[in-house]
C-alpha cells in the first residue's frame, strides 16, 4: 500500500498529511509535485489543504489545470482512493470530481477552530472503521467552506448516502448553531458516486495525536489504510 | 481587440461580501440601496489574428471553463474591436 500527497504551489498542509501517513498510520508515502503525472505507484492520493495558486480567481480554480489533475481524474475513475482536505475539497469540486462548490463563509471570517462533525455514513473507505453517528472533534481553517449545490444535487447526495460528515454540536445534534460557515444542510464532507473520492473541509490530519488536542481524525486514515490492506489481500 | 468578461454570482447564491459592502454604504449615509452584489471583471487583449466571431467563441469558452464556476456564477462577454 502506498500513499501520495500532491503538492501544489501554495499547499501548506502537505507535510501534516505526510507526517500522519508515515508516523501515525505507518505506511509508505511520497510527495507528488503538481507537474508530475505518473500516479501508477500509488493506491491513494491526498490533496492537502493550503492556498494553491494563492486562491487566485476562486479557491481551487487554478489548481485544477495543473498537469497532475488529469492523472487524478483517471486515478479516481480507476477506483483508487482520493482524499481532498480543505483546499483539496475545493479543488475536487472545481475539477468536477465532486458536485457543488465552496463559497465564502456566511459571516465572511476566516475560521480556525475545532468543530464537531457527525459521521453520517460508514459505507465509505474513509469511514468504515467508524460507527454511524460518531462525533469527531476536528479543526477547520478556511474562509471558503460554505458548501453550496442545487436542490437536485442535494437530493442526490442525500438519497445516495453520500453526505459523509455534517457539522454538529458536541452531542451530535445537527443544528444551525453548529454550522460554522453556512454550508448547505450542514455539509462538511461528501463522497462521489463511486465512494472512492472524499472531500471534506475539516482537517483530520491536524487531529491525529492527543498532543494536538484531538486524535479523532486518525480514524479516517485508519479506515483508508484498513480498506487498502483488505484490498491487497 | 479587447474582450471584457463580467462574472457574477447567480441570483440565488448568497453574497456575504456584497451584504457587507451594502452595510458600509448605508453607514456612509446612503439610503435606498436595496442590494449590492460583488462580481469580477476581466479584460482580455487579443492580438488581432482572429475576427470578432472567433474572438467571441474563444472568450466565451474561457469565461465558461476558467473565469466562472457555472455552479455558482454566470458570465457576460463583450467584444470591443
Amino acid at each position: 500500500m502506498k500513499f501520495g500527497v500532491i503538492v501544489f504551489p501554495g499547499s501548506n498542509c502537505d507535510h501534516d498529511a505526510y507526517h500522519v501517513i508515515s508516523k501515525n498510520v505507518g505506511q509508505p508515502v511520497d510527495f507528488i509535485w503538481h507537474r508530475d503525472t505518473d500516479l501508477s505507484p500509488y493506491d491513494a492520493v491526498i490533496i492537502p489543504g493550503g492556498f494553491s495558486y494563492g486562491d487566485y480567481l476562486r479557491a481551487g480554480a487554478l489548481a485544477r489545470f495543473s498537469p497532475v489533475m488529469n492523472s487524478v481524474k483517471k486515478f479516481a475513475d480507476s477506483g483508487r482512493f482520493v482524499l481532498g482536505i480543505c483546499n483539496g475539497f475545493q479543488i475536487l469540486c472545481e475539477a468536477g470530481l465532486l458536485p457543488g462548490a465552496l463559497i465564502r463563509n456566511r459571516d465572511l471570517h476566516f475560521i480556525c477552530e475545532h468543530v464537531y462533525v457527525r459521521t453520517e455514513t460508514i459505507d465509505s473507505p474513509f469511514t468504515n472503521e467508524l460507527t454511524r453517528g460518531n462525533v469527531l472533534r476536528i479543526p477547520i481553517a478556511h474562509a471558503e467552506g460554505n458548501y453550496v449545490c442545487d436542490d437536485a444535487t442535494l437530493e442526490e447526495l442525500q438519497n445516495e448516502d453520500r453526505i459523509v460528515f455534517r457539522y454538529c454540536d458536541r452531542e451530535g445534534n445537527v443544528t444551525p448553531e453548529s454550522n460554522p460557515n453556512g454550508a448547505r444542510d450542514n455539509i462538511a464532507g461528501i463522497c462521489n458516486r463511486g465512494r472512492n473520492v472524499l472531500g471534506l473541509m475539516p482537517h483530520p490530519e491536524r487531529a491525529c495525536e492527543d498532543l494536538l488536542g484531538s486524535s479523532d481524525g486518525r480514524d479516517i486514515f485508519r479506515s483508508l489504510a484498513a480498506t487498502l490492506a483488505a484490498a491487497v489481500v | 481587440m479587447k474582450a471584457k468578461v463580467y462574472v457574477n454570482l447567480k441570483s440565488g447564491v448568497l453574497d456575504p461580501q456584497g451584504k457587507a459592502i451594502q452595510h458600509s454604504v448605508e453607514l456612509l449615509g446612503f439610503s435606498g440601496i436595496s442590494d449590492v452584489r460583488q462580481g469580477k471583471y476581466f479584460e482580455i487583449a487579443l492580438d488581432g489574428s482572429v475576427d470578432d466571431s472567433q474572438a467571441r467563441e474563444s472568450v466565451e469558452r474561457i469565461a465558461r471553463e476558467v473565469l466562472s464556476n457555472p455552479i455558482i456564477e454566470e458570465y457576460r462577454v463583450e467584444i470591443e474591436s
